[in-house]
């Protein structure tokens, strides 16, 4: 919140800096020391945190609770690794760490085929009720899942499936469902109409050019819809929370929440608990930033 | 009445801790998980393309005429279903049920809707919610479209650093973030090393340590909590805002330019027209997002001090009054605010939709 009055104020000598240039430059690369002050400092207090937190996970539990981490230079040779193994071995953040993968995997991959044939259908398909349907399927887009709580507890309850984690695999292919379709059919609908159109004159069927052209052309569509889903339902919590609940399959996000019960024990387990669960979004994140980037511009942004 | 209550133990209270139970053998358990994992990834992917191709198959069966009719819904089946099981239905369900009793046994009237809007916690609730709705959005987009401007200034390379810095936190959960907040915001008592650090700057500053959660005045733990929520979410306005403004054609900026209108002025004049439809996609966006608002709050301060929500009291509607009438009651309530909302995304997108 602090930041915003410094981003307006600095917004003025730049531009008066713009104004100077005789030619025009669309992208001019000239940021004025304000520019450069506010953004470096916008861009501390961003890591701030983190690098709190990382610090304090690999401090013992003495320090983090008696000094600031930024105080960490003072004891270098103070530093261990022993929250890790802790948190990992003591406090089920290993298996919660196996289960977050176990639940996050089928329930990315299995709905990227089912969205790409509804959204094939979409783009290149006519029929009565297209755009209905369709629209629809956008309007699902802000419907909470909340929603689907409570009657899904009672169907998985009937059918004993509660704590399982088909239960949250299927539960996320159904959320997921409404924003791939939206990302795919956006992608598919810039690909060139003319070859899907000559695919046709040759003779070959939608499952045909479905499957030999569409589906490898909107690999990078594809590849952004997987990543948000996977970062979505590796991040989630009110999904496990219901339908897996604590104990033997909770997920990391769960299992973050017991530890930050034992304070007692001091910010060093929990700050380790935390990195825990951000680790691997993070490097998902940072490998594949272009593919995200690609996939939330996708659906926002024309052209 | 639902299996689930049988296995929500007390540990979910914050600060209530239940050690994890430890079990033997545990390695062999957690291969034979990630195993079936990927199995089900290959079998589900499996299943699915054997279904098309035999939902296809049946269609080539059908006279031409029919095969061409049939053939699109056959393709959007199965995704429809998800949407239809997953969404739709329940949608339907939680409708009844806030009609209903505690345990969706009988019919009550409109008595849930009555108690929660006539209970004062109920209303604070409600009213934090359109705190969040009020701030949050806006200033998410304030602060994306000032680090967009800026950063656009900057060389390439700089710029795309401060972009990811500003970007990642997007990719950590709700839940971590909530952690490395909590930490942010620790509090010790008077004359004790401080360890939060925003309370060593007040301590240092002269001030005496805040407990920045429990301060209801004037909601300032409620912007604690939104804060977490901008420095997880500006990012995403970010990068959405910065391409539409490199997507502004360069000769609109130009022609004002010799024009002779102020670099503010072809701003506010020039850009933020051409880029309205981003500003606006953004703003839906987190709106939505904001009135879903769950994780943060559960994990930092399950709504206590006058922070509560909707999202967390659906929550503990659900798993610690063991109501179902009154957390269907607020779902309803929270579709009913969503609506115009949805209204205004389908129009929206139709009209982007007949722009290109």
């Amino acid at each position: 919140m602090t930041s915003v009055p410094d981003t307006q104020v600095a917004a003025i000598p730049t531009a008066k800096q713009r104004k100077k240039m005789s030619t025009f430059d669309s992208n001019p690369a000239n940021a004025g020391w304000l520019t450069k002050l506010v953004l470096l400092l916008i861009c501390t207090l961003w890591l701030i945190p983190t690098v709190g937190t990382v610090v304090t996970s690999v401090r013992t539990l003495d320090d983090s609770n008696t000094s600031g981490w930024w105080t960490v230079l003072g004891g270098l040779g103070n530093l261990t690794m022993d929250n890790y193994s802790e948190a990992i071995n003591n406090a089920n953040m290993g298996g919660a760490f196996v289960n977050s993968f176990a639940i996050a995997l089928p329930a990315t991959f299995i709905p990227i085929l089912i969205a790409a044939f509804a959204a094939y259908s979409f783009t290149f398909m006519e029929f009565k009720g297209r755009d209905v349907l369709f629209l629809s399927v956008v309007a699902m887009l802000v419907v909470p899942n909340y929603v689907a709580l409570v009657p899904m507890l009672k169907i998985y309850g009937a059918l004993g499936m509660n704590g399982t984690f088909p239960a949250v695999w299927l539960a996320h292919i159904g959320f997921g469902m409404s924003l791939a379709i939206y990302i795919l059919r956006n992608y598919m609908a810039t690909l060139p109409k003319t070859i899907i159109e000559s695919a046709k004159i040759d003779g070959a069927s939608h499952f045909q050019t479905f499957y030999r052209l569409v589906l490898p052309m909107s690999v990078p569509a594809l590849a952004s819809f997987a990543i948000f889903q996977f970062l979505w339902v590796w991040n989630d919590l009110l999904v496990a929370l219901v339908f897996i609940g604590p104990g033997e399959n909770e997920p990391v996000t769960l299992a973050v929440t017991h530890l930050r019960g034992q304070l007692g024990q001091g910010w060093n387990l929990t700050t380790a608990g935390g990195f825990l669960t951000m680790v691997v979004p993070i490097l998902v994140f940072l490998a594949l930033q272009r593919y995200f980037v690609r996939g939330l511009t996708a659906g926002a942004v024309k052209g | 009445v639902w299996d689930a209550q049988s296995r929500i133990p007390g540990d979910l209270v914050p600060g209530v801790l239940v050690p994890t139970a430890r079990r033997p053998g545990k390695e062999g358990v957690t291969d034979m998980k990630l195993l079936s994992a990927l199995l089900t990834v290959v079998a589900g992917i499996g299943a699915a393309l054997l279904l098309y191709w035999l939902l296809n198959k049946l269609a080539e069966l059908m006279p031409s005429k029919w095969e061409e009719r049939i053939k699109p819904f056959f393709y959007i089946l199965p995704a429809y279903l998800a949407i239809a099981l997953y969404l739709i239905y329940p949608a339907l369900q939680t409708i009844v049920a806030s009609f209903q009793d505690a345990t969706s046994d009988t019919f009550i009237g409109l008595e849930n809707y009555t108690n929660l809007l006539s209970n004062h916690g109920f209303q604070q609730t409600l009213f934090n919610t359109l705190l969040w709705i009020l701030i949050v959005p806006a200033a998410t987009v304030v602060l994306g479209l000032g680090v967009a401007v800026l950063s656009d200034r900057l060389k390439s390379g700089g710029e795309k650093l401060t972009k990811t810095i500003i970007f990642m936190p997007m990719a950590i959960s709700a839940v971590g973030a909530a952690t490395v907040w909590r930490f942010v915001y620790a509090a010790q008592p008077e004359g004790q090393p401080q360890i939060g650090i925003l309370n060593a700057v007040v301590t240092k500053l002269g001030g005496s340590p805040v407990a920045w959660l429990q301060q209801s005045d004037f909601h300032l733990n409620s912007i604690m909590l939104m804060i977490v929520l901008l420095w997880a979410q500006v990012g995403f306005a970010m990068v959405l805002l910065s391409a539409a403004i490199k997507g502004v054609p360069a000769d609109t900026l130009e022609a004002a330019r010799i024009d002779g209108a102020a670099e503010r002025q072809i701003f506010f004049q020039v850009v933020v027209p051409q880029i309205k439809g981003t500003i606006i996609t953004v703003f839906i966006t987190v709106t939505i997002a904001v009135m879903k608002i769950f994780d943060i709050v559960y994990v930092m301060t399950n709504g206590n001090f006058n922070t509560n929500v909707l999202g967390n009291e659906f929550y503990n509607q659900l798993n610690t009054n063991f109501n179902n009438g009154a957390a269907a009651a607020i779902v309803v309530m929270l579709m009913i605010a969503v609506l115009p909302v949805m209204v205004y995304q389908v129009r929206h997108f139709k009209d982007e939709e007949a722009a290109a």
